[in-house]
């Protein structure tokens, strides 16, 4: 097993010992977890485990009292915000979808597009052409391009979810964090929103947090399991389960 | 570019819109001017210089409409960016009184001799160059909501919080106003206006140039309003009012966004202070009010916020109805305007134009419906409004 120090120097997403408390209350305890370019992964864990709140660290969202989170090895995290991030190219999809719901999901993507985000560019911003097609790939890829002049609002549940993962793309992000994604989704969605992150997998780095044990054997990646706001164990899905610890702590529960 | 921009801005609604109130910018004041007084079309000057007034403010109510509407800050505090547009109003109107003030100083506004001030404050200069003062119009205010814009939306000072300190400031500044050595004439205010730009202000002709003014700078407003909504800007404006985090985590600074829509919104409320001034004859402390900043919430809210006409039709209705109320039955006008306020919260929470736009709608996708049931297509454009 490759021990930090060496997948140091390939990594995209790098954590080491991060520790952050709220109100005395240690949701992540010295965490240490790395991505590499171009890897889907897994997390699971127990409610409380500290899986959102390491989307949070990641995003900007929430400052770690102590760690080191480092993105393409060199650009510190801790120290940017939540815009800066994104512009970095780290996307993150919500676990309750959140999509514009006043807008259609055309304008939501036109959004979401990796476009100068100043004030001015944005107030003269005209479709090109490159955006128009950029927009219609992604449509075709999240399956909505019969629903495009559709305000977001009257999207289904899984659509929504969808949406909001084309909204990732549109971004072009070299990392996606996606936080439950087929959390009240059918099983035909599950499957299908399996093929689609395994899709997007093939030209990014992909972390998913997900319950849902069918799915992530679906998926067939490297699964990380969290509890109590370190890992407690990381391998495949079939060593991740065999694993006392991870049985005694989460799926034995 | 800029063409792109504004092109954008002139959709149906927009364009009917600025048509009739350019209609109104010329028509009341030639039946004002041309017509004899005794002719059933004479509008008689009390009547333009109140229906004046009402298009000051519903460019206010349409400033306030950029940021609620648009972009959900509800300020309680738009009075503020209006009343100091009207001071830098009321202060070169000041200056044009020059020697024939009460006592005749050449120099200094008769509040100033009667405080035995010897010179002008360092402040007082440039007011008597118009084209400065209208620089002051748009960038005192336009420079308070940078400052206040900066420090809260930094911050992330949210919700009714952000509504709370923006009552504050609108009630600091009154009691700075009020305060005599603040240098802007205390609780009197400043008054007693002769001219602007040449003109003796209470002149018909000068009256009806000012209406005109107001009706065309509420309909330019109205344009700039739109092409900012109806752009990239004002989609990410709309994303910030229902899902902000979403926006940040998109990679917009939410701040600048903000901040950006905040300051236009005080120079629009400024450019509407400063036009109130010359037709109301007065600016004092009492226009810094909250209930004022508060009233014009209620404007908004009954036309219907969002929606950049309705805040105008409210503005207009409202105050409408608070001038035949306080003269036919003066104590029940305040329990009007609750009524209406908690009638609207009630059964009309888009405002009327959201209503009317909501109800039509409704009933196209009804149509659609109907057309479905008889087993036939409906066309693209209904079948898109029946979702």
């Amino acid at each position: 097993m490759n021990t930090i120090a060496e997948t140091r120097t390939k990594s995209l997403l790098y954590l080491e010992n991060v520790s952050v408390s709220f109100d005395g209350f240690k949701a992540i305890n010295s965490l240490s977890f790395v991505v590499e370019p171009g890897e889907l992964r897994a997390i699971i864990g127990p409610n409380g485990a500290g899986k959102t709140t390491m989307m949070d660290i990641i995003t900007g969202k929430t400052r770690p009292d102590s760690g080191t989170v480092l993105f393409e090895d060199s650009i510190d995290l801790t120290k940017k915000d939540e815009a800066d991030i994104a512009q970095l190219g780290i996307g993150r999809k919500f676990q309750k979808p959140t999509v514009f719901e006043s807008h259609t999901v055309w304008d939501n993507l036109e959004l979401a597009l990796n476009r100068d985000r100043g004030v001015f560019s944005t107030l003269f911003y005209t479709l090109s052409p490159e955006d128009k097609a950029r927009i219609e790939e992604i449509l075709e890829t999240i399956r909505l391009t019969h629903r495009k002049d559709e305000y977001a609002a009257n999207l289904s549940h899984g659509q929504k979810q969808w949406l909001e993962i084309g909204m990732l793309l549109a971004q072009e992000p070299k990392l996606l964090l996606v936080d439950e994604p087929v959390a009240g989704m059918t099983d035909a969605e599950t499957a299908e929103t399996a093929l689609l992150l395994k899709e997007i997998a093939k030209t990014r780095s992909v972390v998913v947090v997900e319950h849902d044990m069918g799915f992530i054997r679906d998926l067939g990646v490297k699964v990380t399991c969290l509890a109590e706001g370190s890992v407690l164990a990381e391998g495949s899905i079939d060593f991740v389960s065999s694993d006392p610890k991870v049985i005694e702590n989460y799926l034995g529960r | 570019m800029i063409a792109s921009f504004i092109l954008r801005a002139l959709e149906g609604k927009i364009v009917v819109a600025v048509a009739i109130l350019l209609g109104v910018a010329i028509l009341v004041p030639a039946l004002n001017l041309l017509t004899p007084p005794d002719s059933a079309l004479h509008i008689p000057t009390y009547a333009m210089a109140l229906f004046g007034k009402y298009l000051c403010y519903a460019l206010l109510a349409l400033a306030l409409d950029l940021v609620w509407g648009y972009c959900g800050i509800l300020s309680l505090g738009h009075g503020a960016f209006f009343a100091l547009g009207g001071y830098a109003m009321g202060m070169y109107l000041m200056r044009q009184i020059g020697s024939r003030g009460v006592y005749g100083n050449p120099i200094l506004p008769d509040f100033m001799v009667f405080l035995n001030w010897k010179e002008l404050p360092w402040f007082w200069h440039g007011f008597d160059w118009f084209v400065f003062a209208m620089a002051m119009v748009l960038l005192v205010p336009g420079l308070l909501a940078f400052v206040f814009g900066w420090f809260a939306f930094r911050s992330r000072v949210n919700g009714v919080y952000l509504s709370i300190i923006t009552q504050a400031m609108t009630y600091a500044l009154m009691l700075a106003f009020f305060r005599n050595d603040m240098g802007f004439g205390g609780n009197n205010g400043l008054t007693d206006f002769k001219d602007i730009l040449g003109f003796p202000v209470q002149a018909d002709g000068t009256r009806a140039v000012l209406f005109a003014m107001s009706a065309i700078m509420l309909s330019l407003c109205l344009v700039v309003a739109s092409a900012i909504t109806r752009s990239k800007f004002g989609k990410v404006l709309v994303g910030v009012r229902d899902a902000e985090s979403r926006v940040r985590f998109l990679g917009f600074r939410v701040e600048n966004i903000k901040l950006f829509t905040f300051v236009v919104s005080a120079m629009f409320a400024g450019i509407a202070g400063a036009l109130f001034v010359p037709q109301v004859g007065i600016i004092n402390p009492g226009e810094f009010a909250p209930a004022n900043s508060i009233e014009v919430v209620v404007w908004t809210a009954v036309g219907g916020r969002g929606t950049l006409i309705g805040p105008i039709i409210g503005a207009v209705l409202v105050n409408g109805g608070k001038s035949f109320f306080t003269g036919a039955f003066p104590e029940f006008w305040l329990f009007a305007l609750g009524g209406l306020f908690i009638a609207v919260t009630l059964f009309l929470p888009k405002g009327i134009v959201g209503t009317i736009q909501h109800g039509y709608r409704t009933r196209k996708a009804h149509k659609a419906a109907a057309e479905a049931e008889k087993g036939r297509d409906a066309p693209a454009s209904i079948a898109q409004a029946a979702e």
